[in-house]
């Protein structure tokens, strides 16, 4: 048998691998009719230790339309965790339930911790604290492809909170990797893209600004992000920093024709209603994308076919 | 100075900070072995000025990879017969498990029993390692 695959961060997955696992999303994607019976008699645990109804809904309805089913907790204080249980405990007996497990928790290295307890159960981060959100990433990725059609050679600019965005990160980490990707990166100067990403990319492949409207021209796709209030100790800078770029129609006329608004959702401000007509807002028909990578995900990390 | 006669068989770590004599001596844990063992404190050094050194008498292999982590200019000296066999110089270790705990407050390790944790080293030149569970760099 081989051994069990679970994913932590978006770097347990090859190119090779991430680009298989899309085709298999855009298979599902032209024809969801024949996968309707793949995870039948299968049982994913959600075990979400903090609330998060959009990505639990995302998973839960990725299994369900596999034809699978769903048992799991979205409460913290039902979780026999807060009677006092060990992680390894709760996962141990997850796994004689579960065919793969989908874990949510505030503390990071969580997931990574569980699958050292899951040697048969499959292990999904979906989200550890500040830290990893790989499905996020997989979704961002697979909603890049189906638009663009390929992940190289794209000017991506991103906009918003780049010191505390995780989704942003492991964003760029990912799209990196590929050739001639160049970043502009967009962000008050409070929350810039920290030294260790800008670390990692070559001298040639960033730039960085604090204006929108000056560099909106050159982006292929444009990553809108949510400045986090649970990020900041004061509310003043919050409410400084809350409202600092709002996507309005009249900022969108210097942007490409075929540019591509991305946004992780929830938005607050930052893009502003009368954009979601706009050709160009992908970010709705990204949970639907979220909601396909992840039904590649199950059936990849249970090694299902149809 | 005190003079502690010659040993044997087993290892002379020289070369240690001073100092740094002590935390080695429990980090190797050698409270914990029956042999003799000698830990000499501020030694009159050429190049040091002062330096601390150990003298273990034993033939147990020892797990010397922390001692890199500590202080990779320590010098190991592997005696058999009452001479000097071998010199090992010591380098950072590329990974260290179970030596290290991680810093960062919002880690899972800080609130589930976790044992052995893995560090993989992240800056040679800082000394970092990086905690395999939240990646957040630490140094000893
Ligand atoms: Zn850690």
């Amino acid at each position: 048998m081989n051994k069990t695959r679970h994913l932590i961060e978006p770097r347990d997955f090859t190119i090779e691998e991430l680009d298989e696992l899309f085709r298999l999303a855009d298979n599902i994607i032209a024809s969801p009719k024949e996968y309707l019976d793949v995870c039948k008699g299968k049982l994913l645990a959600s075990l979400f230790f903090e609330p998060s109804t959009r990505t639990r809904f995302s998973f839960e309805s990725a299994m369900l339309r596999l034809g699978g089913q769903v048992i799991g907790f979205d409460d913290p204080n039902a979780s026999s965790t807060s009677k006092g249980e060990t992680l390894a405990d709760t996962i141990r007996t997850v796994g004689c339930y579960a065919d793969i497990a989908v874990i949510r928790h505030p503390r990071e290295g969580t997931a990574k911790l569980a699958s050292k307890y899951s040697p048969h159960m499959p292990v999904i981060n979906a989200g550890d604290g500040g830290h990893q959100h790989p499905t996020q990433t997989l979704t961002d990725l697979l909603t890049i492809r189906h638009y663009k059609k390929r992940f190289d050679n794209h000017v991506i600019a991103v906009c918003g909170d780049l010191k505390f965005g995780r989704t942003i990160h492991s964003l760029v980490k990912a799209m990196s990797r590929y050739e001639n990707v160049k970043f502009i990166f967009i962000s008050p100067d409070e929350l810039k893209m920290p030294s260790y990403i800008l670390d990692e990319l070559h001298d040639t492949a960033y730039t960085q600004t604090d204006n929108l409207e000056m560099v909106i021209d050159q982006a292929d796709i444009l990553y809108m992000s949510r400045v986090q209030r649970e990020r900041f100790v004061s509310e003043e800078e919050y409410e400084r920093l809350k409202d600092y770029y709002v996507l309005d129609n009249v900022k969108l006329q210097n942007a490409k024709e075929d540019m591509i608004i991305m946004h992780p959702l929830p938005r607050v401000n930052e893009i502003s209603a009368e954009v979601d007509d706009d050709p160009r807002a992908v970010y709705f028909e990204q949970a639907r994308f979220g909601m396909y990578v992840r039904m590649a995900l199950i059936m990849k990390l249970l090694e299902l076919e149809v | 100075m005190i003079n502690v006669s010659k040993i044997k068989k087993g290892i002379v770590l020289d070369h240690i900070s001073q100092g740094q004599g002590y935390k080695i001596f429990s980090q190797l844990k050698l409270d914990e072995i029956k042999d003799v063992v000698v830990l000499l404190r501020n030694i009159p050094s050429n190049k040091m000025g002062k330096k601390d050194l150990i003298k273990i008498e034993t033939d147990i292999p020892l797990d010397l990879t922390v001692l890199g982590l500590i202080d990779p200019d320590i010098t190991i000296n592997i005696i058999e017969n009452g001479e000097r066999v071998d010199k090992i110089k010591l380098k950072l270790p590329q990974r260290v498990t179970g030596i290290l705990k991680c810093k960062n407050p919002r880690c899972i390790t800080q609130y589930e029993k976790v044992k052995d944790i893995d560090f993989i080293l992240a800056d040679p030149k800082k000394r970092t390692y990086r905690c395999e569970y939240c990646d957040s760099h630490t140094a000893l």
